[in-house]
């Protein structure tokens, strides 16, 4: 019987026009980014990703020190911190915090950590409208979509989907030009942006020695988000965190690069808190609220700590051959793509999607492309280890007696020697089934050679 | 004359023992002193990959038995070569005497000509068009990207036609391929679009499983584009 993320991999396989907008999106992001670092355009790379990686690690394995750094900061600037242990601490302090101060409309900046949360249909349920004002993530709303991608979300939607849907939704006419697109949809958001009373972003990083929140966009959304309404909430996983406003400098310079093959993104903006005494601009009010929602049981573990380095570029998802097959709508959560295999059995447990660790060929790539060098096969093999040892996957009780039987082989050559042939033999007369029917399924299968080469060796010897 | 001592892997035993023996003629006329260990078996790469780490040991143990007092372990794959100098240490305590200096005695076949031998022209002769699939242990483990090339560029006859993904996945990944069937299938079948551009007839890598995964997928589809290792394109005069 299959099972659903199965028919949600064989519906993406099955379609044309969307391996080949996968394909092409994903493929430019990459081909963009193996630009921007090459040698020749980049000559410090590898060395900043490594200095990269050493501060994530510094940092999360003080993670207690820099937070409160950090809070300490925020707070002297003006700002309030809140700590939410997980998605409804979050999403109550921002309801109470719209009823409050009696607004029903909020515009948002895309925030794969409000997806996370599912913040928008929990605010719809109490009345509150959330309005999301990064293109990608407007039309997806506008479709009733997740994201399909960490950093492209609507990557899957063709020019012409999008027409249909502006028109269907917005009673546009129907235009497919991407400026004209855009248009629509700034026109549309123009409104919102004017009438909200509260405006909420993610955080790129977050700087704890100057209680800085820095946001990095090529919109321009996101500053308007967080500059026209009267109070801006900036929502952040704890992991988010670097030590010194001078560390922004590695990050930058590999975040842009990995993501979109851009030296730079079109806005970086440096947030440091409300309005104070004798500034032009700036919210009123800002409130950080800062998230752990599961990553504390992350960072429990020693080796897979590593995985709250990830700065979701996205360059691993451009990069992964099984991505760029099955899109992000077969994984079971927000996150997709390699980072999205190792961060749902870490934050949902492997009980919840054990074949998950296992829709991997290990080929690398994506520790490769990481900016900040997660070693994503490593863990990926430890959580394998996790699942077997819980017998928890499908056939796995089959599958640790086969296992048991042939490592026990492998410890006896001469009885191997024997078995291997007769084995093989017997399994190609069998009704074809399991392993070998889903071999045959794709491709033909070479026979076994008559003679071993341990057989021939000794006949040469002779 | 370096004494060096095959590790002929559990696909290549059963599957292509051709691939063996060429190796071992190679080498061979590299100068160097050859030996089998017929006790040998696998690396346990397979009970490792699928998380079976436990049997994984059993069997990492039973071949560092078999190799104990071996000078040089030389491989006919750079996942199985990884598997063992790299993988090891996950299996086994930090100070463990037997994984020490691991790294340094086993080689992937075509490093070991190029970067321990110093040899680059070991006298071969194929007249084909070869492309090189780069199998991803070998590439981003065992960082084997140049010497396969510096060796087919010495082989008289054969012109060396790169193809545009040569470093993307073939898509086998082991029990992934039956596992994920149709990704595995999908992902092999971008691989040979990418073959079939370069106008190539052979597919060469040093990896056997990558290409047991190509070559099923070249048949199926019915091209007469054919596989090779490098271990017996170098053995062809
Ligand atoms: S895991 Fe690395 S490559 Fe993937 S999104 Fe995170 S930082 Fe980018």
């Amino acid at each position: 019987m299959a099972e659903p993320y199965q028919h949600k991999i064989a519906n993406a396989l099955g379609d044309p026009k969307l391996q080949l907008a996968i394909y092409s999106a994903t493929g430019r992001l990459a081909d963009g980014r193996r630009r921007t670092v090459s040698t020749e355009a980049f000559p410090d790379y590898q060395e900043l990703r490594q200095h990269a990686h050493e501060i994530k690690k510094h940092t999360l394995n003080h993670l207690d020190f820099y937070l409160q750094e950090l809070e300490r900061n925020v707070e002297a600037r003006g700002g309030r911190v809140i700590w939410a242990r997980d998605g409804q601490e979050a999403r109550a302090f921002i309801r109470n915090l719209a009823r409050e101060r009696a607004t029903n409309l909020i515009v948002k900046s895309k925030s794969m950590t409000t997806e996370e949360i599912h913040l928008n249909e929990h605010l719809a349920q109490d009345g509150i409208e959330a309005v999301e004002t990064d293109l990608g993530e407007y039309i997806l709303q506008l479709a009733g979509e997740k994201p399909f991608h960490i950093i492209a979300p609507a990557l899957h939607k063709t020019r012409e989907d999008i027409a249909h849907l502006f028109e269907r939704r917005l009673h546009a006419a129907h235009e497919t030009t991407p400026e004209r697109l855009t248009a629509i949809a700034r026109a549309a958001l123009r409104e919102k942006f004017l009438e909200a009373g509260i405006g909420i972003t993610g955080a790129n990083f977050l700087v704890a020695d100057s209680g800085m929140v820095v946001l990095v966009e090529n919109e321009g959304n996101a500053r308007l988000s967080c500059s026209a309404p009267r109070i801006h909430v900036a929502v952040s996983g704890i992991e988010k965190v670097i030590p010194r406003a001078q560390d922004l400098g590695v990050f930058l310079n590999l975040l842009g690069r990995s993501a979109t093959g851009q030296p730079l993104s079109v806005y970086t903006s440096f947030l440091s808190g409300p309005r104070r005494e004798g500034e032009l601009d700036g919210p009123e009010e800002f409130y950080l609220v800062l998230l752990d929602n599961g990553r504390t049981k992350v960072l429990a573990d020693a080796e897979k700590r590593q995985s709250l380095y990830c700065i979701r570029c996205g360059a691993c998802l451009n990069n992964c051959p099984v991505y760029r097959k099955i899109g992000g709508y077969s994984y079971p959560w927000v996150y997709s793509g390699p980072i999205g295999k190792i961060l749902t059995p870490q934050f949902m447990g492997v009980h919840q999607d054990p074949w998950l660790p296992f829709a991997s060929s290990l080929c690398g790539a994506c520790a490769e492309v990481c900016p900040v060098k997660i070693e994503i096969p490593k863990i990926l093999l430890a959580l394998r280890a996790e699942i077997t040892e819980a017998g928890i996957q499908k056939g796995g009780m089959v599958e640790k007696l086969a296992f048991r039987m042939w490592a026990w082989l492998m410890r006896h050559p001469r009885i191997y020697e024997r078995v291997a042939p007769v084995a093989a033999a017997a399994a190609s007369r069998l009704p074809r089934a399991g392993p070998l029917k889903a071999w045959l399924s794709q491709r033909d299968l070479p026979p076994l050679a008559r003679r071993s080469f341990r057989q021939l060796w000794r006949e040469r010897r002779k | 004359m370096p004494r060096v001592s095959l590790f002929v892997t559990c696909i290549v035993d059963q599957v292509f023992p051709q691939v063996g023996l060429a190796m071992a003629g190679v080498l061979d006329r590299a100068g160097c002193e050859i030996e089998f260990r017929e006790a040998q078996t696998c690396c346990g790469q397979p009970a490792f990959n699928s998380g079976y780490r436990r049997e994984a040991r059993t069997v990492a143990e039973y071949f560092l038995q078999v190799f104990e007092d071996a000078d040089y372990i030389v491989v006919p794959s750079g996942s199985c070569a990884s598997m063992i100098a790299h993988h090891y240490a996950e299996l086994f305590d930090a100070g463990d005497t037997r994984i020490a200096g691991l790294a340094s005695r086993v080689w992937e076949f075509s490093r070991f000509l190029v970067d321990v031998l110093h040899v680059e022209d070991v006298g071969a002769r194929l007249e084909r068009v070869a492309t090189y699939h780069d199998g991803c242990h070998a590439l981003r483990e065992m960082r084997t990207k140049e010497a396969p090339r510096r060796l087919l560029e010495h082989v008289r006859g054969l012109r060396l036609a790169e193809m545009d993904a040569a470093e993307e996945c073939c898509g086998f990944g082991g029990t992934f391929s039956v596992k994920f069937p149709e990704v595995s299938g999908g992902m092999a079948r971008t691989k040979i679009d990418s073959i079939l551009r370069s106008g190539a007839e052979i597919v060469v890598s040093t990896d056997s499983s990558c290409l047991m995964q190509i070559q099923g997928v070249l048949s199926r589809a019915g091209t007469g584009v054919r596989t090779m290792h490098l271990a017996e394109v170098l053995d062809s005069r």
